[in-house]
């Protein structure tokens, strides 16, 4: 029971697949497979915070008043994240940069205190929070694979083609993040309706 | 001269939405007509611009002078989400009109990271008034301009016959890649 609160943000509700949040991050840091990670790490550590502190809080703020006070919630523990990181993970804080800041303004954070953390248990909101952090970084991974590996011929900084491969540099420039998200959305779709169709055959 | 080229910069070289990646939910969300994709992009145009402004001050004349930038992220949230909340207030009592027009758009605005990032980039760039000012502006029409032109594509492709997998969002990011392409052309524009 507990575990799918668990597996329903990597999966079923992933956030970037399903309920397309959180974009702004997902396209801009993914230029490779650790970024990815660690974009999507610092994301979790601010959902676990928010959603923790919000769950613990829900009955003591008014309702009227809920928003403003969830954000700044949540912009107190981006603060925490981006200055520790900064401190530890400095060359990671730099490729990151300005998208620290900005988790404050992701959807998926405020989006999983509205939606869960503001009706739910302490214990429930964390696995929540984790949930969801892990179902973001799992797609920014992915992302993140695909763009390095055919954009640089490598993943995680390892060459994997040796020296003859032409990487096709779009990938990693710009455009690349729109295209290569679009494709995983479209195999999403087509799995999804697969596995509808095979369902739907067996009953 | 500089202030034209940096103008020129922040609206084609390093377009918001298509280089730098800020303000994409709003360009997904609301670019299915062209109306709506002027509509959002005055509004954001005015409450950037309006909020640059006050968070320039701000950092300067209070989190400066007192030491305490690390309440940045905070303070800065926080002005926009009261600034987006005054100016619906403001807009509904003077103008109506504008307000049936603009009026869904604006509570979206606190959440569209095309303004905090604007605040911060222009603090991170030590810019000072008038350069913040220009740029701010540039930004802001340069994301009011990727919505439109890619409001304008979505609209055709309405109409026409998308393999069955791709429909809706799959094709509206990999136009918005084409798109992105068609804008790194300017990229020799401006060093």
């Amino acid at each position: 029971m507990k575990l799918s609160i668990l597996t329903e943000g990597i999966f079923k509700n992933n956030p970037v697949m399903k309920q397309v949040l959180g974009l702004c991050p997902t396209l801009a840091v993914t230029t490779s497979a650790i970024n990815g990670i660690a974009m999507g790490l610092a994301t979790t550590g601010v959902l676990m915070g928010s959603n923790v502190a919000v769950a613990l809080v829900k009955n003591i703020i008014p309702a009227k008043v809920r928003i403003p006070a969830y954000v700044v919630i949540i912009a107190t523990f981006v603060t925490l994240i981006d200055l520790s990181m900064n401190a530890y993970f400095h060359d990671l804080h730099k490729i990151l940069g300005l998208f620290i800041p900005l988790i404050v303004v992701n959807c998926i954070v405020l989006g999983r205190a509205e939606s869960f953390a503001s009706k739910n248990g302490v214990f429930d909101s964390l696995l929540d929070g984790i949930g969801s952090g892990m179902g973001f970084t799992l797609t920014l991974f992915v992302l993140g694979s695909i763009r390095e590996v055919l954009g640089n011929g490598s993943w995680f900084g390892l060459d994997l083609f040796g020296v003859h491969f032409s990487p096709a540099i779009l990938m990693i420039l710009p455009p690349g993040a729109f295209i290569v998200l679009g494709f995983m959305m479209a195999f999403n779709n087509f799995v999804e309706e697969r596995r509808r169709i095979s369902r739907g055959g067996a009953q | 001269m500089s202030l034209f080229l940096l103008f020129v910069g922040a609206v084609l070289v390093n377009n918001f939405v298509l280089a730098r990646f800020l303000g994409i939910c709003p360009f997904f969300g609301v670019s299915k007509k062209v109306e709506t994709a002027v509509g959002m992009g005055l509004a954001v145009t005015f409450v950037m611009t309006v909020a640059g402004s006050i968070t320039w001050i701000i950092q300067y004349a209070v989190l400066d002078k007192f030491n305490v930038g690390f309440l940045q992220t905070i303070v800065f949230i926080l002005v926009i989400a009261a600034l987006v909340q005054f100016v619906e207030m403001v807009i509904e009592k003077s103008s109506p009109d504008l307000y049936q027009s603009l009026g869904i758009y604006l509570p979206l605005i606190t959440t569209n990271c095309a303004i905090l990032g604007a605040a911060i980039i222009n603090i991170q760039s030590g810019f000072d008034f008038l350069h913040m000012l220009v740029f701010t502006i540039g930004s802001a029409l340069g994301f009011t301009l990727a919505m439109v032109l890619f409001a304008g594509i979505r609209e055709r492709i309405e109409l026409s016959d998308i393999p069955y997998y791709f429909r809706g969002l799959p094709i509206a990011f990999i136009t918005a890649g084409i798109l992105a392409l068609a804008f790194m052309g300017f990229s020799g524009l401006v060093k």
